[in-house]
């Protein structure tokens, strides 16, 4: 009897940019060679079974014969032939190619809502989805729940708001409801624009159908006729393949008229993002399909009761209603056994930074950081002591080492000055400046800033202005309070959330590292990270004069001959570091 | 300020068809500039301000929106377009090193983006979201993980050969 043979292929946008249609188009031809039926699938995404661990281990491949999976990581196109020869014809796995421990204990460790079907199933088959008991909830919800009950399973759920405020959704969906109007809208955010996090990019690209399955959920009970999706240009893959998907849901009769001949008329427009982070805020976002700039307006009202083009509109994270099909099928007190008592669910992560296992993560609300960061993420890399964690973006703050005990929930990062947020999560090392991370971060909303409002728009300036002479050496007494109290001003004066939360970054690194900030009041920079600080030299009893650092000298500064200690002219020198990074003898110095 | 190689003779046509893909919806503007973009590569000046008359609109309500968004551009862009990621996850990992090495290789000052001769463009960009692989270099939109000043200045040096 032939062998069910299925290979599953990483092809996010990680898999693709580690080769993943080369490895695919390997397998196509082998498999072709060696005639054999096999199904040569897209695994869906690179944050998903098959690729967790993921780009950092791309291209992973999973290889099912009967049922049974191994999975392959760091695969190349010329790998193929022998995976195929040995595993798939000879039926013998290549041992030394197989993921290892790390990759297990990465997935072991957490709980899989919105991502347990992303990367089992091939996300441009409506199909596969629907093997899954895909859009079996939709159907239950429009047949038989009817809006009501289906409004009371999500606010029983306790699902809050994933794109990072929290709101109950259920809450929103009920005020939606009551509103009386001749049109509703409902809108999925997935202008996912916090630098450093990934989660809705991934959640699209592997299962699109799951967010539309929920937006058709949540049209159906609050009365909304049109939805959109705004979505950021920067992610091409998810928007093709969210148009792809939409089509087949169309083609169903899952959008579009007379919805599974109920009566029900609801259909979903793509918007394309143009690149403003502040159009994440609902008002803004709002605005931007609107066709205007992104600027944020005062609320109430709300967008329940004044929403786009004036009617009420729902706006909803992409995470939030991928939860929505499981917690239908599932009901609700299944979706609350997970969480604590405020936060319920999940949450997807975006794991990155200086941590051995980066990628996309899924765990119960209320787990302990210690354990994402050292059984999910394995640790830190290159046995380097941990610093820091930043959590929220450029709308959070940072917990510091020693506080690593401490559980991700939306009440207990709170308390210590952080938020949830979006999901980025990002690792910080001893080689860290902070002060550097935290100017970082409000460089970014400082350039975001919309300029609607005056604390904002100046204070953001400001702050970066002292932020930009601290971290050159040029810091004065008194600056670092003067930080403090013009943040809390920002902060509590700006108009929407971009601006309220701008100073968090700085607030939360003060707090837990003053002394790195004056530090570099006193012209230092302990961690080495601000290299205006720095001051450049040669070892000579250790330079080889090899002559990789001359070349690599944009300025020119520095000179010598070959086998002959080399000498950097300090005043030529700008302070690139490109000579640090190039001497393979660590022979430049920095202090 | 419409560049050289625009005529807007030319594209009177696209244009045109562009006026009668979105005449009379709402919400036009950024779609419709979005469209030019994609058509010319950049936004011309003299495209913009046709589609707005044309539509009988503010030719402010184009320039407003063309300017507040990142996507677009106002000035025709390089033959080859290198996006350096500047997200949190990559600035960690040293991108910064990388853009300022690709800056120094073409021969762009600080807030210029495309050299002279127009070969280059180079841009920072908030997030690819591809973080795990981070720093990431995007090369005529191919992907560059876990990428190094070497290794991006030899990709870079092997384009200008061309």
């Amino acid at each position: 009897m032939a062998k069910a043979i299925e290979i599953k292929i990483c092809m996010g946008t990680g898999g693709i940019a580690a080769g993943g249609a080369e490895v695919m188009e390997a397998f196509k031809q082998e498999l072709g060679k060696k005639d054999i039926k096999a199904s040569v699938g897209k695994n869906c995404s690179m944050h998903d079974v098959g690729c967790r661990g993921l780009c950092a281990k791309d291209v992973l491949v999973d290889v099912l014969i009967d049922g049974d999976k191994s999975t392959y990581q760091y695969i190349k196109a010329d790998m193929v032939p022998k995976i195929v020869e040995e595993h798939v014809a000879g039926g013998n796995p290549v041992q030394d190619w197989l993921v290892g421990e790390d990759y297990h204990n990465f997935h072991g460790n957490q709980v899989k809502v919105v991502l347990s079907d992303c990367g089992n199933i091939d996300p441009e088959d409506i199909n596969a989805y629907m093997a899954v008991k895909g859009y079996e909830a939709a159907s239950t919800v429009i047949k038989k729940l009817g809006p009501e009950k289906t409004v009371e399973t999500i606010k029983k759920s306790g699902l809050r708001g994933r794109g990072g405020a929290g709101f109950p959704t259920g809450t929103k969906w009920e005020i939606c409801s009551k509103v009386n109007a001749e049109k509703k809208y409902i809108i999925c955010n997935a202008d996912e624009g916090d630098p450093g996090a990934f989660m809705d990019r991934s959640v699209i690209e592997g299962n699109p159908h799951a967010v539309i399955e929920g937006m058709i959920i949540g049209a159906f009970a609050f009365g909304a006729s049109d939805g959109y999706v705004y979505i950021r240009a920067e992610y091409p893959l998810a928007v093709e393949r969210l148009r792809k998907a939409l089509d087949q849901a169309r083609e169903k009769n899952l959008l579009g008229k007379d919805i599974l001949g109920s009566g029900f008329n609801f259909d979903i427009k793509v918007k394309l993002g143009a690149g403003a982070f502040v159009c994440g805020e609902e008002t803004a976002l709002i605005a931007s399909i609107e066709g205007q700039r992104g600027m944020p307006r005062a609320k109430p009202p709300f967008p329940v009761h004044s929403g786009l083009w004036g009617y009420p509109t729902v706006i909803n994270n992409v995470e939030t209603l991928a939860n929505v099909p499981y917690i239908i099928r599932n009901g609700a007190d299944w979706f609350s056994s997970f969480g604590t008592e405020k936060s319920k669910g999940t949450k997807v992560f975006a794991l990155t930074g200086k941590v051995m296992n980066s990628g996309l993560i899924e765990v119960p609300m209320g787990i302990p950081l210690k354990k994402i960061v050292y059984d999910i993420g394995g640790g830190i890399e290159g046995d380097k002591k941990l610093k820091a964690v930043q959590t929220g973006g450029p709308s959070g703050g940072c917990i510091p080492a020693d506080m690593i005990d401490i559980n991700v929930d939306y009440e207990s990062l709170a308390k210590v000055g952080s938020i949830v947020g979006s999901g980025g999560m990002i690792v910080l090392d001893e080689e860290d400046c902070m002060v550097n991370v935290a100017k970082y971060f409000l460089q970014f909303t400082q350039s975001e800033s919309c300029g609607k409002c005056v604390p904002c728009r100046v204070g953001t300036k400001r702050l970066l202005e002292i932020m930009e002479r601290i971290t050159t050496g040029h810091g004065r007494q008194g600056d670092i309070e003067l930080l403090e109290k013009l943040g809390d001003h920002v902060k509590s004066s700006s108009l929407c959330g971009l601006g309220q939360t701008a100073p968090n970054p700085i607030l939360s690194t003060i707090k837990y590292f003053r002394e790195e900030f004056e530090a570099h009041l006193e012209g230092r920079c302990p961690a080495k990270g601000c290299r205006q600080m720095l001051t450049y030299s040669i070892l000579e009893d250790v330079c080889k004069g090899c002559g990789a650092c001359l070349r690599a000298c944009a300025s020119g500064a520095i000179t010598g001959e070959k086998k002959k200690p080399h000498h950097i002219d300090q005043a030529m020198c700008i302070k690139c570091g490109a000579c640090f990074e190039v001497c393979k003898f660590k022979s430049v110095g920095r202090e | 300020m419409a560049a050289k190689g625009f005529s807007i003779k030319k594209a009177e046509g696209a244009l045109e068809k562009l006026y009668e893909k979105y005449r009379g919806l709402k919400g036009a503007v950024i779609p419709i500039l979005q469209d030019i973009q994609e058509e010319f590569g950049y936004l011309p000046e003299d495209a913009v301000n046709w589609i707005a008359d044309r539509m009988e609109m503010p030719r402010s309500n184009f320039y407003g929106v063309a300017t507040f968004y990142a996507q677009f551009y106002l000035t025709p862009r390089g033959k080859h377009i290198v996006t350096c990621c500047s997200g949190t996850a990559c600035h960690v990992k040293g991108s910064e090193r990388i853009i300022n090495s690709v800056m120094r290789e073409v021969g762009l000052q600080e807030g210029q983006e495309t050299t002279d001769d127009m070969e280059f463009t180079v841009e920072k960009v908030n997030c690819v979201g591809a973080c795990s692989i981070a720093p990431v270099t995007i090369i005529n939109k191919k992907v560059y993980g876990k990428s190094t000043s070497q290794g991006i200045l030899k990709e870079i040096k092997g384009l200008r050969k061309k």
